[in-house]
């Protein structure tokens, strides 16, 4: 656990962005050219991005999150960092990334930056449909997990979030991930767990 | 900044009358299973305190054992069932509720695991165990009982006198963990008729890592902590003296003051929730309206979470807790608050004033003076 603060069990970054978050969703008229919405206050955190797109560049992004202070603080953190990179660049923005410009976050508490570059993507997904356009950057952050059947993160999330798979029996038989080697079982299955709380199935 | 401590759930400030009594006591160097004066000036000390906690819950000194605290108190009397069931007893069910503690609740699971048979009676949405519900668990097989006596997130007292009848009218032993009851509620071992009761030092103005074992005269017991002949044989350990004193100390000012102190604590906690309520809108609260311990309010605010509200309060110097899944690291919020059937997000909402003898009305001016403010952020924030 990284602290700057002793007494407190974030760090000083984190206490600011929770204090003072920036560029949060406060207005009711704002009209994003794309939303993305993920996570469920059941589960204890839930995050809404919208953002303003021009020449594939954000040149705004609006945030509510409904969580815990190293939730809040990332969404807060994370919207100061997108705002003004491109598309692509946005879209490849990992939790790790959020975290370290937090100056760290316990380790429990990693899941919340998760859900941070989560709901930026839905945003970016939602912004290039509405346009109409195809989304070139699904495959620059898909990650293969199962690399005797090639299947990747992308496709795990996918299918839990369009429900197609709703018990890893399901996910075995539509991906046949782990039927070869097996060794990414333990991984799949934390995945799994990972989007079905994110997306809420 | 000024402090307001409200998490006496979680534990209570020492006494000023305990830390002048244990800071003599440390002087009593002596091992007080020693035979020479040392020993026995520190085994007189002990003594006293046994006495003072015996009274305290209307026993008898000779059925007060030292522990290390309600954890162990209420280990000893799980793995004691344990050994008379391995031990060829023909009860051989032990009958708990949904609502215990950690170090009940877990250590059946854990005997569960090791294949013994456990039961768990459920509550109702204001916590209470249902003595119907609770009697039809009962039969010739259940070896022993244990049900909280008042919970300690909610505050929801149970019946012990009634479900001890029911219990023993089965033939079975009844034990009750009373570690949140002690001094907020009359606990009278020989009223509630059990015939074992945990507490702990620390949750009524004592010193940490010392508790006590209630073992009704006559009630099976063998030892939990082997190894030694202290408590004549019953638990282990050389005596912490100045701890057992401190206990000792708390105990006498529970017996003479508790009284008054739960009327001043039932009237801080009233005002509280009735200010919260009147000042901030969508606020539910939690466990049961009157049969609570006094200082105990746990309040759930929709559409905030609550590790956010806690830490937003602790910036204010405000200290409470929540049952929130992010306070704990897992992704699940408390498991009491869902055993009542509360709704998942209103327990992530969820947070605890535990207030306790030195808390004063202003302290409670205080927090409604900060709180709305804290929710009405929160919420603003949130995806509503």
């Amino acid at each position: 656990m990284n602290t700057n603060s002793p007494v407190w069990v974030y760090t000083d970054t984190v206490k600011e962005h929770f204090m003072n978050p920036q560029n949060v969703w406060e207005d009711d008229n704002y009209e994003p050219d794309g939303e993305g919405l993920v996570g469920s206050m059941a589960c204890g955190d839930q995050m809404k991005v919208g953002i303003k797109v021009k020449e594939d560049k954000i040149i705004d992004l609006k945030w509510q999150t409904y969580g815990c202070a190293s939730a809040i603080a990332s969404t807060s953190v994370m919207s100061v960092m997108v705002i003004g990179m491109t598309l692509e660049e946005a879209y490849t923005l990992t939790p790790v990334m959020i975290t370290e410009k937090l100056g760290g976050l316990p380790k429990h508490k990693f899941h919340c930056s998760v859900l941070g570059d989560k709901a930026l993507r839905a945003a970016i997904d939602n912004y290039l449909e509405n346009q109409g356009r195809d989304n070139p950057y699904r495959k620059l952050v898909a990650k293969i997990i199962c690399e005797c059947k090639n299947v990747t993160d992308q496709q795990i999330e996918d299918l839990v979030k369009t429900k197609k798979a709703t018990t890893l029996e399901e996910l075995r038989e539509i991906t046949e991930y782990g039927t070869v080697c097996g060794k990414c079982q333990f991984r799949v299955q934390r995945l799994f767990d990972e989007y079905k709380h994110i997306y809420n199935v | 900044m000024k402090t307001i401590y409200l998490d006496n759930n979680a534990t209570t400030q020492m006494a000023p009358e305990v830390i002048e009594i244990m800071q003599e006591s440390y002087a009593l160097y002596g091992n007080a299973s020693s035979m020479h004066s040392l020993g026995r000036e520190s085994m007189v000390a002990i003594e006293a305190a046994r006495s003072s906690v015996a009274r305290m819950i209307g026993a008898d000194g000779a059925e007060i054992i030292f522990t290390s605290g309600g954890s162990e108190s209420d280990n000893t009397v799980l793995m004691l069932a344990r050994d008379m069931i391995d031990e060829g007893s023909k009860r051989h069910r032990i009958v708990t509720s949904t609502i215990e503690h950690p170090a009940i609740i877990e250590t059946c699971q854990y005997l569960e695991k090791k294949g013994y048979h456990i039961d768990y009676v459920n509550v109702d949405a204001s916590g209470r165990i249902d003595s119907d519900s609770f009697a039809q668990l009962m039969g010739d097989d259940v070896l022993l009982v244990s049900i909280m006596a008042g919970n300690n997130e909610t505050g929801t007292i149970q019946d012990i006198q009634k479900l001890t009848q029911i219990a023993h009218a089965a033939g079975a032993l009844m034990h009750t963990d009373a570690v949140q009851a002690i001094g907020k509620m009359e606990t009278d071992v020989r009223q509630w008729g059990v015939d074992y009761l945990s507490l702990s030092g620390h949750k009524f103005y004592g010193p940490k890592g010392v508790g006590a074992l209630y073992v009704r005269k006559g009630a099976p017991f063998k030892a939990f902590v082997k190894g030694g002949h202290q408590e004549d044989g019953n638990r282990a350990g050389t005596y912490n003296t100045a701890a057992i004193v401190g206990m000792g100390r708390a105990a006498d000012l529970v017996f003479e003051t508790s009284v008054q102190e739960r009327q001043n604590l039932w009237y801080l906690r009233e005002k509280l929730r009735t200010g919260l309520q009147a000042a901030i809108p969508n606020v539910v609260v939690n466990g049961h309206p009157t049969l609570c311990l006094p200082g105990t309010l746990n309040v759930s605010f929709a559409g905030a979470e609550g590790e956010s509200i806690l830490l937003m309060l602790d910036f204010e110097g405000i200290a409470v807790s929540t049952g929130s899944a992010c306070a704990t690291g897992s992704l699940e919020p408390s498991y009491v608050l869902l055993a009542g059937g509360l709704d998942v997000e209103l327990a992530h909402g969820s947070i605890r004033f535990s207030l306790g003898r030195y808390n004063t009305e202003s302290d409670i001016d205080y927090v409604l003076e900060k709180m709305p403010t804290i929710i009405r952020r929160l919420r603003e924030i949130s995806t509503r």
